[in-house]
């Protein structure tokens, strides 16, 4: 393990004090999101699948102004990313689209009107999750959660999985619909029927 | 399901609740409680957190395996050298003052983030998003979306020219207004890193009626998502100059950094 040596102007801060989060707000969505967010699989891959799903709030209603990030390693299991997931046009500065050569690992989508987002990836290597984080107007401070796909994992030994009650543990594995299609819903509260997504926390 | 949305709450008792947050905030640490940076995310004072925060604690992640100490990366692909300065993206000159924002982004051991990607969006001078859900009747200004982006250099720094925005209402109560402010998000070398904000500008009136401001109910943390206004960094005849730099919480795998 190497550490980077501290740059000259940083010296004499030995304690730096972390930067507060705020909220996303409703107006991200001509700044953040892009054409094809959704499309870490290359074009046409055989081996694509679709993750997809609804984000609810405490009412049971869909959330319109949500924004999901999703991170993974490659099929190959390298969590080394490319980049070019928002490549664009050095001219005009238009979105022109991931290449499809590399796999960037990186994903983003906003919630449509109806709450719904989907996204199309290759499966992991290495690890039987996607990382997702969470951003929405009124969430002061994003949250991480976990897609768990049932085909790349055994929920009983799985550590995380199997350390959670079995209704939680639901709430972090995607369920299958079809070939390739997963479906995944995401509650940011307990709405008095539907068991609150499992959050996750890394300090 | 259809109900009649209540009349919106006066500032007083907005306020009245954010006094009542911070009280409930100090005397948790002072009954030793740990200071907290990131603002709870049940916070009523801003209404739409009510239905919009866990009500369960997060389930801690101590695997040093996990893919979250990893994280995406950008390059010089993602961005145009015309990213970073809004006000030349249209082909007149947008109104307002011309202001130059800079800092460096750190991760919480004070190294700089390197070739990371930064974000911003802003309202215009008026107070207008250039979006078509803001509605209110200030003006857009044809020569201002106020979308940019730029990677860090290798001590960490961004550097964004723009111009000041103006400050905005909002339905969370009656007389809401948002502090001026610029949205930022940011990466770091994790996931776990990430970090999505607001830099607001020094002196503003606004800060103490502002209930998203104020969900930091740390007052030293609530101050860091303040910029200083940097002399050195004006430009004569040009542009005003304003510094903020950037800590992101969060851990990191050190490993990754040896292949970067």
């Amino acid at each position: 393990m190497t550490s980077q040596p501290r740059s000259p102007e940083h010296e004499g801060l030995d304690d730096p004090l972390p930067t507060p989060s705020q909220t996303v707000g409703p107006f991200y969505g001509y700044a953040l999101p892009f054409a094809g967010g959704g499309d870490v699989a290359p074009t046409g891959h055989p081996g694509a699948i679709t993750v997809h799903g609804r984000v609810y709030d405490g009412a049971g209603q869909p959330i319109p102004d949500a924004m999901l990030e999703f991170w993974q390693p490659g099929p190959d299991g390298s969590r080394a990313g490319a980049p070019g997931s928002l490549r664009r046009d050095q001219f005009n500065g238009a979105i022109i689209g991931r290449t499809g050569l590399e796999f960037t690992g990186f994903g983003r989508v906003a919630t449509d009107a109806d709450g719904h987002y989907a996204v199309r990836t290759l499966p992991p290597g290495g690890a039987p999750y996607i990382s997702v984080c969470v951003f929405a107007r009124g969430l002061l401070h994003h949250l991480y959660t976990r897609v768990y796909l049932p085909e790349l994992t055994d929920p009983a030994t799985e550590p995380l999985l199997a350390s959670l009650p079995p209704g939680r543990r639901a709430t972090l594995l995607a369920t299958p619909e079809r070939d390739g299609i997963h479906r995944f819903d995401i509650r940011l509260q307990h709405d008095g029927i539907h068991e609150e997504t499992v959050f996750l926390a890394f300090d | 399901m259809t109900t009649t949305p209540p009349a919106p709450p006066a500032q007083e008792v907005i306020s009245a609740e954010i006094a009542q947050a911070h009280q409930a905030y100090a005397k948790a640490v002072q009954g030793g409680e740990a200071p907290r940076t990131h603002p709870d995310r049940a916070y009523p004072p801003y209404r739409s957190t009510v239905l919009r925060h866990p009500t369960r604690p997060p389930i801690a992640v101590p695997d040093p395996d996990a893919v979250e100490l990893s994280g995406p990366v950008f390059g010089v692909t993602d961005v145009t050298d015309l990213d970073s300065d809004l006000t030349r993206r249209h082909t007149g000159e947008p109104l307002g003052e011309r202001i130059r924002v800079t800092g460096r982004v750190l991760d919480r051991d004070g190294r700089p983030v390197r070739g990371q990607l930064v974000e911003i969006w802003q309202a215009n001078a008026s107070g207008r998003y250039a979006h078509q859900r803001d509605q209110h009747p200030a003006p857009l200004d044809p020569n201002f979306t106020g979308v940019g982006r730029c990677l860090t250099d290798d001590q960490g720094a961004y550097a964004f020219t723009t111009i000041k925005p103006g400050a905005y209402p909002w339905r969370n109560h009656d007389n809401a207004w948002r502090p001026a402010h610029i949205h930022f998000s940011l990466f770091g070398t994790a996931f776990t890193q990430r970090l999505v904000t607001q830099m607001y500008f020094p002196g503003d009136p606004l800060f103490a009626f502002d209930p998203i401001m104020q969900s930091v109910t740390d007052d030293a943390a609530r101050s860091r998502l303040v910029a200083a206004y940097d002399h050195d960094l004006s430009t004569p005849e040009w542009s005003l100059g304003y510094r903020w730099d950037i800590i992101l919480s969060g851990p990191a795998a050190t490993w990754i950094e040896e292949g970067r």
